[in-house]
């Protein structure tokens, strides 16, 4: 077999599918819960994103590399062991080093574990692949599950809160304490919001991306 | 190799958790004086922060000595204890009964006078929550709060942790009269008259209520040793008032 160069279409596929066509949020409908938990606010959004991405495409390259050796009968086992260790280590190593932003995090970094995203790409791609595409099949995926994120968080905080970052956008002049016109949605910041939200991320994306469209 | 041999399983398994408990008990023992060190120094900067001292974390031990001149650990009946108030673990005197629970008080000077800071801890929505009130030299008028958790929804419940809602502690008392009624977390607003309410965090409401009754409950055992302080401070009013109507009755006698 010939050795294919790392950004071979091929492997620019595994990069770029999760973001549109094979989005793990918008099209596999998987890790909402997180995406539903975390996104009142972009800055637990971005940190999400980065552990995620972090624990995923080391889980991916790990369970790639052990694929010929985990029996088949408890390997969702070893999956969860393998992305419980990383997602512990992550912990620790926020809580020793970068403390502020392991707080923000709290309960989260240990939800890690329990998001389909990463057990799904282990189970249905890291298993079955070798080592460099597991990466990058990680990567993809968790660019995809962050993207979403992201903006979702972005839409909840602007409308819910009038910030950005914690930053207020909405001039505090348009609010209606302040004799404006404006409040700020407080349905915004509930959880059946951000349902709506990926929801409406997911009507958008079909719009334009006719092939997603299942047909009856 | 058969990897699906019975044999094979076990001795998969068995490797894997091994190594797994070897990697994970090592970065934790490597690690854990790091977060230890970070758990200390942040308490030192909540208390400071309780008197409105906002510093960074990492010189929180340099400048808690500045502030702090005395920790205390009382009782519930208002008698002082021997130890060190700073290593009292919270987490632990909520366990014993009321009355046997050592009760640790900092005492701090700003611009010369005194403000008392009582540590706080109860239950939020997903675990716990504490921070720090401190009190001016009348015993009853909050200076400062500050609040944390471990585990409230971000954006929501864990927005105690945020100026706005810790700001409007300044300025409430906790005594009307002689009764403590602490100061409550209002649901939907509180009325800005009210000198014992503040308002509630929307989409926050259960750790909004665990803030009022952590107040409650904690306040309630400070309440003894806070009376005695008010009484105390009161006689010594009156002492003044009789030094000043003697210096004025000897003036005009004589």
């Amino acid at each position: 077999m010939s050795k294919e160069s790392l950004f071979s279409k091929k492997n620019r596929k595994l990069l770029t599918d999760p973001l549109d066509d094979n989005n793990p949020i918008t099209v596999q409908v998987l890790g909402i819960c997180s995406a539903l938990a975390i996104t009142v606010q972009l800055e637990p959004a971005v940190v999400m994103a980065l552990s995620v991405f972090f624990v995923l495409s080391v889980a991916n390259v790990i369970v790639s590399l052990l694929r010929n050796l985990i029996p088949s009968r408890i390997r969702i086992i070893v999956q969860l062991v393998v992305i419980a260790t990383l997602v512990i280590l992550v912990d620790e190593v926020l809580k020793a080093f970068v403390y502020d932003v392991s707080k923000e995090l709290s309960v989260f970094v240990g939800l890690i574990i329990t998001n389909c995203i990463i057990m799904g790409r282990l189970e249905a791609f890291a298993l079955g692949n070798t080592p460099g595409k597991a990466f990058l099949d990680g990567l993809g995926n968790a660019f995809g599950y962050g993207f979403i994120l992201i903006v979702v968080a972005f839409f909840r905080e602007l409308l819910g809160s009038g910030t950005l970052f914690g930053t207020q956008v909405i001039p505090l002049e348009w609010y209606i304490e302040n004799g404006g016109f404006y409040a700020n949605n407080g349905m915004m910041i509930l959880p059946p919001m951000a349902l709506i939200t990926v929801g409406i991320l997911i009507w958008i994306q079909r719009m334009k991306n006719r092939k997603l469209i299942e047909s009856n | 190799m058969d990897v699906n041999k019975n044999t094979y399983t076990f001795i998969f398994a068995i490797i894997m958790v091994v190594v797994v408990a070897a990697i994970l008990s090592s970065t934790y023992i490597k690690l854990k004086p790091l977060q230890d060190k970070n758990v200390e120094l942040e308490k030192q900067q909540n208390i400071l922060s309780s008197i409105g001292v906002n510093i960074l974390r990492d010189s929180a031990n340099l400048i808690y000595p500045i502030y702090i001149k005395e920790e205390l650990i009382i009782n519930s009946k208002g008698e002082i204890l021997d130890g060190s108030a700073f290593d009292v673990d919270l987490k632990k005197e909520l366990k014993k009964d009321q009355d046997n629970q050592q009760l640790p008080l900092f005492i701090s000077e700003v611009d010369q006078e005194k403000k008392y800071i009582i540590p706080l801890r109860g239950k939020g929505l997903w675990g716990p929550i504490w921070g720090f009130i401190a009190l001016e030299e009348d015993f009853n008028t909050v200076y400062g709060a500050v609040f944390d958790h471990k585990a409230e929804t971000p954006g929501l419940g864990a927005e105690i942790n945020r100026s706005f809602f810790e700001d409007q502690f300044a300025g409430k008392s906790i005594f009307e009269a002689d009764k403590l009624v602490s100061i409550i977390v209002v649901k939907g607003g509180a009325d800005p008259s009210d000198m014992h309410a503040v308002d509630g965090i929307s989409g926050g409401t259960i750790t909004s209520d665990g803030v009022t009754n952590m107040l409650a409950e904690r306040l309630s055992l400070y309440s003894s040793y806070l009376q005695m302080m008010k009484l105390e401070n009161e006689v010594k009013l009156v002492m003044s008032e009789m030094d000043t109507v003697n210096s004025i009755v000897d003036s005009i006698i004589n």
